[in-house]
């Protein structure tokens, strides 16, 4: 019984919101990786992508819910999701075109484009704040929990409770759907296959009669799929405010660099074991231990690692080791 | 002197707009934004130190600035004796335990040569490290920051002139650059930019979050000045004499005594903090013309043309004996070093330290954009760049507003496009810096004022 006490606890408080937190980064950590590995540079506009498209689906959940359109139990942001994904990938085209594609055509070098990126992330954050402003905006409706912490007491009879949101759940059946298209459609149609040699190398690629122009703006269009739909599920699950959006790049950039940058595999991964961590190093276990130890050994102390401030911390420190033990990532990524 | 020209048409072109401001606005915002421009001057130097001679890309600024920053308050601020005598001796142990964990370490990696073996072992000893550094330091941290937390609750620092703190600020920043360029310097560029940005994180978290240290989030007010308080300016009778004998014409023309009075008063109070603001800028002035001479010099020494060599073809400058690896360390610690510097002069400059100021947007991209507009490898540039993206940053809002209502004077002042408009002028800072690298990147790569290389010919 107090073995399962205390497994619900870390259910509860850890290994839920790491899995939902963890499938948040993942969509933006691969989002990064296939950036750098087909168009060959660290996307410092990230953060400031996934706003811009969670921008449109704020903006027009806010509309659908004035005119009485939703979606009952799920919410409406769902159905605006295919909307902002069309906004997010025309922008992310013109973008193309007008920005980065010269820098393309002249073969400019990765870091040139990762300062034009830096441009794109200053008239990005610029249009969202203007448009939007910089605050903070909830646009969660619909049915908040699945299960909640009193259900599951009255039901199992046990002392702690477990609480299911329903964004956690959301956001884990949406990730793994989105995924696993995305595996599917990289390892096993045509077009996939052509993109994956495109990244592996561009000259072979070119002469076995790939057309670059199609494989970049293919990049372009799943690009936005992941930037809209993780930033909307990020939204939903805590809140939509640009800055907090714009310093989840951090995050985002370590998990894609753990996981081996340019691996969409290894970054969706990636994304997991710098959510587990952050949050498995940052919690305090006294409680955990008050459960499973006898009562003369119970701790006094918080028994917390680190304190929660250095949450972002953690992960990068992680980013800092592997670089330091090895620098292209746990699984494998682009050479450095 | 042709080949200065354009240097001396731009810089007039700034000084000018600056004198705008001064007409336009007043001449108190126009000194503040010079002596910001000042200090960004000296950012952009240090950042194209390591960008523009050796093409080390580094967006940490952010920490750097933050350590400069963090050094003032450990520098000028008096010891807190109640919080040393409560953990002063826990904190110290702590620190003698970081050294232990350094030093360990270090021995490890010397004696060990299995690979697999030393990583386990380094890994224990900074693991037991750790959790010896939080059994030691915790209640002591505890009893620091209960000592008076309203005001104190912290050690304090040593209560030294604050100009000390400015060389103390660099020499912090050379400290984590070592640190830094140890781990992160053998990476390739665009990871490079991703370790720097992600460590210079740590550092401003540490610094937000240990109130022990520099009261963290709670801020640091007050800080020591080099330069003379208003209120003591405004009391003594040789500056009141000198405001009475530059305005002798204004007050003459007034009639009634004690209307001459209160216009003297009000005329000591401006120029008070005029005077006080023109000392800071004379003092980053010399601050920003020592650097110059420095590395100017440097640039054009034996030296400089090295590390020319060694950013334009890595490989052949190593080929040719030149340790690649030391130089790009050496110039990674001095342009960090000088970051480091303008943060300190910044805090001065603000007399207060606010740890949560410190963000990756404004600290880092925002002097990047400088060091790219300005021209890379050149330090004229540099300074320019600072300056004129510095002016746009904090003039753009008042721009945008005045465009906004000029293109909008049609519309009633209750049109909710105008209303939202002219609430989200501030904005447009960010569009117009934006656009700006863009265009710049696009036809002017070598910004502003490119680098020249002078080679004499045989």
């Amino acid at each position: 019984m107090e073995l399962l006490n205390a497994f619900i606890l870390l259910l509860n408080y850890t290994i839920i919101p790491a899995i939902t937190y963890g499938s948040q980064l993942a969509l933006g950590a691969i989002f990064v990786t296939l950036i750098y590995g087909v168009l060959r540079f660290a996307n410092f506009a990230t953060g400031d992508m996934m706003s811009f498209g969670t921008m449109f689906a704020v903006l027009l959940t806010f509309y659908f819910q004035s005119i009485g359109i939703g979606l009952g139990v799920l919410p409406t942001a769902l159905l605006t999701l295919p909307f902002a994904i069309i906004a997010m990938i025309l922008y992310m085209l013109f973008i193309d075109k007008f920005v980065f594609k010269y820098y393309r055509v002249s073969k400019s070098a990765p870091v040139q484009l990762a300062m034009v990126s830096v441009g794109v992330m200053f008239v990005t954050q610029a249009i969202i704040r203007i448009i939007i402003g910089p605050f903070d905006r909830r646009f969660l409706d619909g049915e908040k929990f699945i299960l909640k912490a009193s259900e599951f007491k009255e039901m199992t009879g046990l002392n702690e409770g477990l609480t299911i949101k329903s964004t956690q759940a959301i956001t884990v059946v949406v990730t793994i759907i989105l995924v696993s298209i995305l595996f599917w459609f990289l390892n096993k149609t045509k077009t996939g296959t052509s993109m994956r040699a495109y990244s592996d190398n561009e000259d072979l690629a070119l002469l076995s009669g790939i057309d670059p122009k199609r494989v970049v703006m293919l990049t372009w269009i799943i690009a936005g799929f992941l930037a809209t739909v993780g930033g909307v599920l990020y939204g939903l699950d805590k809140s939509y405010k640009p800055f907090v959006y714009f310093n989840n790049m951090l995050p985002i950039f370590a998990a894609a660099i753990v996981g081996g940058i340019g691996n969409p595999f290894g970054a969706f991964l990636g994304g997991y074991v710098i959510a587990f961590a952050e949050i498995f190093i940052t919690y305090a276990y006294k409680k955990f231990f008050t459960y499973i130890l006898p009562e003369s050994l119970e701790p006094d102390s918080l028994v917390q690692l680190l304190s929660t401030d250095y949450k972002f911390a953690v992960s990068f420190s992680i980013l800092v080791i592997v670089l330091l033990f090895r620098p292209s990532g746990i699984f494998e990524g682009k050479k450095i | 002197m042709r080949k200065y020209l354009n240097i001396i048409t731009a810089y007039s072109i700034m000084l000018f707009l600056i004198i705008l401001v001064g007409i336009f606005q007043s001449w108190s915002t126009a000194l503040t934004i010079l002596n910001y421009c000042l200090i960004s001057a000296v950012m952009t130097m240090g950042a194209n130190i390591q960008w523009g001679y050796a093409g080390l890309i580094n967006f940490g600024i952010m920490g750097y600035t933050a350590l400069g920053g963090l050094a003032v308050v450990l520098v000028s601020v008096a010891p807190v004796p109640e919080a040393w005598s409560a953990g002063g001796i826990n904190m110290l142990l702590s620190l003698f335990l970081i050294i232990g964990i350094v030093i360990s370490v270090k021995f490890i990696l010397k004696k060990f040569h299995d690979k697999k073996y030393k990583n386990y072992l380094i890994a224990l000893s900074i693991i037991l490290g750790v959790i010896l550094i939080r059994i030691v330091s915790s209640p002591g941290i505890e009893a620091i920051e209960s000592v008076d937390p309203a005001k104190t609750g912290f050690l304090g620092g040593l209560g030294l002139p604050v100009l000390f703190s400015w060389i103390v600020g660099g020499l912090l920043a050379a400290g984590l650059a070592f640190i830094v360029g140890k781990i992160a310097l053998g990476l390739r560029a665009d990871y490079l930019a991703i370790a720097t940005l992600l460590i210079a994180e740590i550092v401003v978290s540490i610094v937000k979050h240990e109130d022990w240290l520099a009261r963290g989030v709670k801020n640091v007010i007050g800080l020591k000045r080099p330069v003379p308080y208003e209120i003591d300016l405004q009391n003594s009778p040789w500056f009141i004499n000198l405001v009475e004998k530059l305005n002798q014409g204004k007050l003459n023309l007034i009639n009634s005594v004690s209307e001459q009075k209160d216009v003297l008063n009000q005329l000591v109070i401006d120029a008070s903090s005029i005077y006080v603001k023109l000392c800071m800028t004379g003092l980053f002035l010399t601050v920003v013309i020592i650097l110059l001479i420095v590395t100017q010099k440097a640039l054009n020494s034996p030296w400089g043309r090295k590390m020319r060599a060694i950013r334009d073809n890595e490989e052949a400058a190593g080929a040719m004996g030149k340790n690649v690896v030391k130089e790009h360390l050496l110039i990674f610690i001095l342009g960090s070093a000088i970051v480091g510097l303008a943060g300190a002069m910044m805090v001065t400059n603000d007399g207060l330290f606010t740890p949560g100021s410190y963000r990756p947007m404004r600290y880092t991209f925002v002097i990047w954009v400088m060091v790219i507009v300005g021209g890379t490898g050149n330090n004229f540039g540099a300074i320019l760049g600072g300056f004129v993206v510095w002016f746009l940053w904090v003039e753009a809002g008042p721009m945008a507003l005045f465009l906004i209502n000029f293109f909008t004077t049609h519309l009633s002042d209750t049109n909710a496009l105008k209303v939202h408009l002219i609430e989200s002028a501030p904005y447009f800072r960010f569009l117009i810096i934006g656009i700006g690298l863009l265009l710049m990147m696009r036809y002017r790569p070598k910004g502003l004022i490119p680098e020249k290389i002078n080679v004499k010919k045989f």
